[in-house]
């Protein structure tokens, strides 16, 4: 095998800075000591002094969590049942509404939900966030359980039913834990695209809740007011994600791989 | 025993369908259904249904009224307004833009990945996902700053333009600001495909049109692309649909010419709250999309029954 050319390792090092400086940039400007997003003037921790001060922005962390709590925990149970049924049988239905919200444009999933809330005279708020996250996550955690699944070895399943276990044992005892790996991915995964939704919580939000990306999206609209805090909400949130996805990829290597 | 076996088939796949019915599938049918309603009048959608004080309900419309409630004029409004149809080419030039950026900067990364030791690999890969990983807004919000007026980056180009006697440009708020931010949150869904298709290139047939003379050019143009076009194909999918679909981009990178079809959905049912003819727009959005899906899993399949032959 010839080496890769020299100008393919330029190309692919520019690519990554580009992938990468922007996030370093706002790392390191929540560190700055300026108003400006502009140049570096010295270190502080005043922005995170800040933030652990600014009540709407503590209110919408905690939304946040507790929409993807309970997002994390529903989808998780239907996702795997998802994945499973996909598994296990043939099916025509089940796997188009779970593969299309994860195809199309997230907007679309947002104002059909927006026109089904108002039409059942719901208040737009947390439950009406929370249901939307589920519905978007099930998709992503089917998928991580039902390629877990198909590298599993079925003989093990048959081997347990020939030794007496009934279905549900065998499920139990020898499917579900291999299986855990890809579960525990799929949860974190819902976990983490629950908190990082902009665009479904956008329109299925109302007047009265946030969640930290509308928080975030709504200072900086106004970019006369951009406000290092939000470097420092930022910093802290893509701490939170980084973590999360390293816990997945020690857990389940595969779990991002395309099929 | 069969009869058990059925019945624990709905057991598992009945509570997922039925919460994506609800959540999905009827939600969208609603949406299909309100694109033939009128606005009511203040916003949303003009009642079917009207609810006495008392809390009983009766339908307004009926076999000999439905005339009043039901119409084609909001899709009649989007083909003769060419105000809507040029936004939707807008949105593709935009989407299609990306892609081509998009392809032109993975490809390189994707080969160099697909060539390297397996252990760099999943490195690499990791690497290219991790930021895909971090919030969406943070990584918009990250070029809002690298693009500011005040940022080192534009103004030193400001500078260098000067030199050349050229005007400083602003470059946050443009189209060239939306085009980077929609290469530089989709650019993963471009590497990831074109990765697991290269990687499984079979690398002696390199060495073996090397040997019958080939140069670079040629074995990349006559062996490796055509063998990638599954993996391109993927990733155009990839990119250019969500790409089409984007509101937030435009609405904090752009300008007020760089408006895309998602934030005319966005304004329809937000602001100017009409809702009948949001709806028309996102089965637009949503007819365009399937087409476009299928054309490329049409053209990915072709590809890929080709090479196999």
């Amino acid at each position: 095998m010839k080496p890769v050319a020299r100008w393919v390792w330029g190309v692919a090092l520019a690519v990554y800075a580009f992938l990468y400086l922007p996030l370093a940039i706002v790392v390191l400007f929540s560190f700055n000591d300026s108003n400006l997003n502009a140049e570096w003037v010295g270190f502080t921790l005043k922005w995170y002094v800040m933030l652990f001060q600014d009540r709407a922005m503590l209110e919408a962390a905690t939304d946040t969590l507790l929409i993807g709590l309970v997002t994390c925990a529903c989808s998780t149970v239907l996702g795997t049942m998802a994945g499973y049924a996909m598994y296990k049988w043939r099916l025509r239905l089940l796997p188009a509404l779970v593969l299309t919200p994860i195809a199309i444009p997230e907007i679309l999933m947002g104002v059909s939900l927006l026109i089904f809330f108002v039409m059942l005279d719901m208040t737009l708020g947390l439950v009406s966030i929370t249901l939307s996250h589920i519905a978007f996550c099930i998709g992503f955690v089917a998928i991580v359980v039902r390629s877990r699944l198909q590298g599993m070895d079925e003989s093990l399943v048959e081997a347990a039913r020939d030794l007496g276990a009934t279905p549900f044992m065998a499920f139990r005892q020898v499917t579900l834990p291999l299986i855990m790996p890809g579960i525990i991915a799929g949860a974190l995964m819902a976990f983490t695209l629950s908190i990082d939704d902009f665009v479904i919580s956008f329109f299925t939000a109302g007047v009265g809740s946030n969640t930290l990306p509308l928080e975030i999206y709504s200072r900086v609209k106004v970019p006369m007011k951009l406000n290092p805090e939000v470097n420092a909400v930022s910093t802290l949130l893509m701490m939170l994600t980084l973590s999360l996805i390293l816990i997945v990829s020690k857990i389940a290597p595969n779990a991002f791989r395309s099929e | 025993m069969a009869h058990s076996k059925h019945t624990t088939k709905w057991l598992i796949s009945g509570p997922p369908l039925l919460y994506l019915l609800i959540f999905f599938a009827i939600p969208s049918l609603i949406m299909a259904f309100a694109a033939f309603r009128f606005p009511g009048d203040y916003g949303g959608l003009m009642p079917l249904v009207s609810t006495s004080d008392a809390g009983a309900s009766t339908w307004l419309i009926n076999q000999n009224n439905w005339r009043e409630f039901l119409t084609l004029e909001n899709f009649l409004r989007f083909v003769e307004d060419k105000v809507y149809v040029e936004l939707f080419i807008k949105s593709f030039w935009y989407a299609g833009l990306t892609t081509l950026v998009c392809l032109v900067m993975a490809y390189p990364l994707a080969w160099l990945i697909a060539r390297s030791a397996r252990k760099t690999r999943d490195l690499l890969v990791l690497l290219v996902i991790l930021p895909f990983w971090s919030n969406f807004l943070i990584r918009v919000y990250a070029w809002m700053i690298i693009l500011g007026p005040q940022s080192y980056f534009s103004s030193t180009l400001n500078k260098v333009l000067a030199v050349f006697g050229i005007e400083p440009v602003s470059l946050l708020f443009s189209q060239f600001a939306v085009i980077v931010g929609l290469v530089y949150v989709h650019l993963p869904f471009m590497v990831l495909p074109l990765y697991a298709n290269l990687e499984k290139h079979d690398m002696t047939l390199l060495d073996a049109a090397q040997d019958l003379g080939a140069n670079a050019w040629q074995r990349f143009w006559k062996v490796t692309w055509p063998l990638s076009l599954p993996g391109v194909w993927a990733g155009v999918a990839l990119v250019f649909i969500p790409a089409l679909g984007m509101f937030a981009i435009p609405d904090l990178l752009g300008g007020t010419n760089s408006m895309m079809v998602g934030n005319l959905i966005k304004q329809q049912f937000l602001d100017s709250r009409d809702w009948p003819f949001g709806s028309v727009l996102s089965i637009m959005l949503t007819l365009t999309v399937l087409l476009l899906a299928a054309i490329a899993s049409w053209a990915g399949s072709r590809h890929k029954k080709k090479g196999k032959k």
